[in-house]
């Protein structure tokens, strides 16, 4: 008995969001021995991984047998076991931002995005780690430490929804809940072989998240499966009175969009985003852009010449949005203060240079300085206007093309230390993903394939703003045509 | 372009942010690499164009001017370090 219970369990967590929901209405498993199936193999595995910074093992299970109870499974999150990165507000829990300055947090209230799964009745098993504040592209900066690549524990996960993405790919959970700014969902997602959809900007209310740069930060799912995300999407999309950045555009079921055929889809291909991308990367990508033909779509080689603009563009803003969202941090209204100040500048001072890491700290001052009186015009004023022209030039593709179809990061996931001292080195990891950061846009990271050393690589679908079921679409009918997602990498 | 240890310094006054001479010297030549890329843009012919800060065009979001309670303004009290005293925050001196 022992054995079959076992290898039920095995099964059990190996599921897409889809079969797991479909197992608890048919009462294959119950929420219970699902959640604590869940569990087990957070404890199991965690110690290699790093995923989980938090682990909420008595809520789960409560969350859980209520599920049971009730026994509907009405909404397809519901008794689902899933986590949240840590800069998502979950009451009564802790939310760390994986930071030393909110080490202690606990939130009064549910960011929107939790409030929706939660009245849907997902079971939250715990927050997930991520770079400091989301601020990096490895999880390396989080005060917690790095979270591992599952298919080479000497390599990062990506970020900053490196504990996402991670979990994801390792059957730690079924689904998680990441946040994008200029990739953070994407290239994790495919740096561990996963789903990642980053959403457009205001598509999911960014009430109770922890704000990294205003106006770029979205919310969104990592699932093992195009529809998987299109299901979560369902449950989180929308507007909310909390967030005035949200738009009254409507909410259609995203599931309705999952194609195997792309007769009639018209497909770009932009040669920018192909320079300086790895050979074994660039070849994959070819490869899926092949299979895209073969399932009907019309591919066109197009282009967009400021795509090399974006990395200056990108963090320009962003290191100056985050400037300014940084200063509520004062060692005053809430998390770390320093027991050293006579007086109240020194608080402000010592208890922001204790509780910040590095990149948070480089991030304060390259904003600082970009938005300083004689600088202003030259550095931030000069990117916005950049993002003008750039949102111009992706509007304008998009009357062309139904998505553009790209790599999602220029390389496999790199070597856990590789990166750290050089900036630039690391930002260049988000250049494929940070233009539609900068423009606004959805898009999918979708499993396209493994290089030499069993690393894998991520396709990269992008659409017009509010279109995302173009990126279900194409990204159904790809996933069902190759086998790439069904790979799990072995932790030992 | 290349950041001196004094022009670092005073940005992070600005910034209240607390610095060490390490991290001065530090962040002024990675600030100085990060900045002279950025000069970049300078490349990009953006006369006439008007910046943007947001990227959905939504203009003019407007809500009821109603007065409400806070739902946990305990609870809100409850996170800051300092000592409280009838509702307000109790800081160190100003000088």
């Amino acid at each position: 008995m022992g054995s079959s219970i076992g290898s039920s369990i095995g099964i059990m967590i190996n599921l897409t969001l889809a079969d797991t929901h479909k197992g608890l209405k048919e009462k294959k498993f119950s929420s219970t021995e699902l959640t604590q199936a869940y569990l087990d193999r957070i404890e199991k595995t965690d110690d290699k991984l790093n995923s989980y910074v938090t682990v909420t093992k008595e809520v789960a299970l409560e969350t859980a047998k209520k599920a049971d109870a009730e026994g509907k499974f009405k909404s397809p999150v519901a008794g689902i076991p899933m986590n949240l990165k840590d800069i998502i507000c979950t009451a009564g829990i802790k939310t760390t931002a994986c930071s030393k300055i909110l080490e202690n947090y606990i939130p009064p209230y549910n960011a929107d995005v939790w409030a929706r799964l939660k009245n849907a009745g997902a079971v939250l098993l715990g927050k997930a780690n991520t770079d400091q504040f989301a601020m990096g592209s490895s999880s390396e900066t989080s005060y917690f430490g790095v979270t591992k690549n599952p298919w080479d524990p000497e390599r990062v996960a990506g970020g900053s929804s490196g504990g996402p993405a991670a979990s994801v790919a390792a059957d730690q959970c079924v689904f998680a809940i990441g946040t994008d700014t200029g990739g953070s969902i994407r290239q994790p997602a495919s740096l561990c072989s996963c789903v990642g959809l980053k959403v457009s900007y205001g598509r999911v209310p960014r009430y109770g998240v922890i704000s990294y740069a205003s106006s770029f930060d979205t919310i969104g799912p990592v699932t093992k499966t195009v529809e998987d995300a299109a299901l979560v999407l369902n449950v989180i999309a929308g507007k909310s009175n909390n967030d005035s950045t949200t738009p009254d555009e409507p909410v259609p079921d995203y599931t309705s969009f999952l194609k195997t055929d792309l007769k009639g889809v018209k497909v770009g291909v932009p040669k920018e985003y192909f320079e300086g991308v790895e050979k074994e990367t660039a070849e994959a990508i070819s490869k899926g852009i092949e299979t895209l033909k073969k399932l009907g779509a019309e591919v066109i080689e197009v282009s967009l010449p400021l795509t090399k603009y974006a990395i200056p563009t990108y963090y320009l803003l962003v290191k100056s949005e985050a400037s300014t969202n940084m200063a509520r941090y004062d060692g005053v209204k809430y998390g770390h203060t320093t027991d050293d100040a006579k007086e109240l500048l020194e608080i402000y001072m010592k208890s922001r240079a204790e509780g910040f890491g590095d990149e948070v700290k480089r991030t304060i001052m390259i904003g600082t300085y970009a938005l300083s009186a004689g600088y202003y015009d030259a550095f931030y004023l000069k990117a916005a206007k950049v993002r003008a022209l750039m949102k111009q030039e992706y509007e304008d593709m998009f009357k062309k093309v139904d998505v553009l179809a790209t790599p999602t990061s220029p390389f496999t996931a790199f070597k856990i230390g590789e990166k750290m001292d050089d900036p630039l080195s690391m930002y260049a990891a988000d250049t494929l993903t940070v233009p539609a950061g900068i423009c606004g846009l959805p898009g999918l990271s979708v499993p396209a394939g493994f290089d030499q050393n069993g690393l894998p690589i991520g396709l990269q679908l992008l659409a017009n703003q509010y279109k995302e079921g173009n990126l279900f679409h194409v990204g159904h009918a790809f996933e069902q045509a190759t086998d790439w997602h069904k790979k799990k990498p072995v932790i030992n | 372009m290349k950041l001196t240890a004094d022009e670092v310094k005073h940005i992070a006054k600005l910034a209240r942010l607390g610095i060490t001479d390490e991290e001065v010297e530090k962040f002024s030549s990675q600030l100085s690499d990060i900045l002279s890329h950025a000069k970049m843009l300078e490349e990009v012919d953006t006369e006439n164009v008007e910046p943007i800060a947001q990227i959905t065009g939504l203009k003019n979001v407007l809500f009821k001017d109603d007065k409400k309670d806070c739902e946990f303004t305990d609870e809100l009290l409850k996170q800051s370090p300092q000592d409280v005293q009838d509702n307000m925050l109790k800081v160190k001196n100003v000088f």
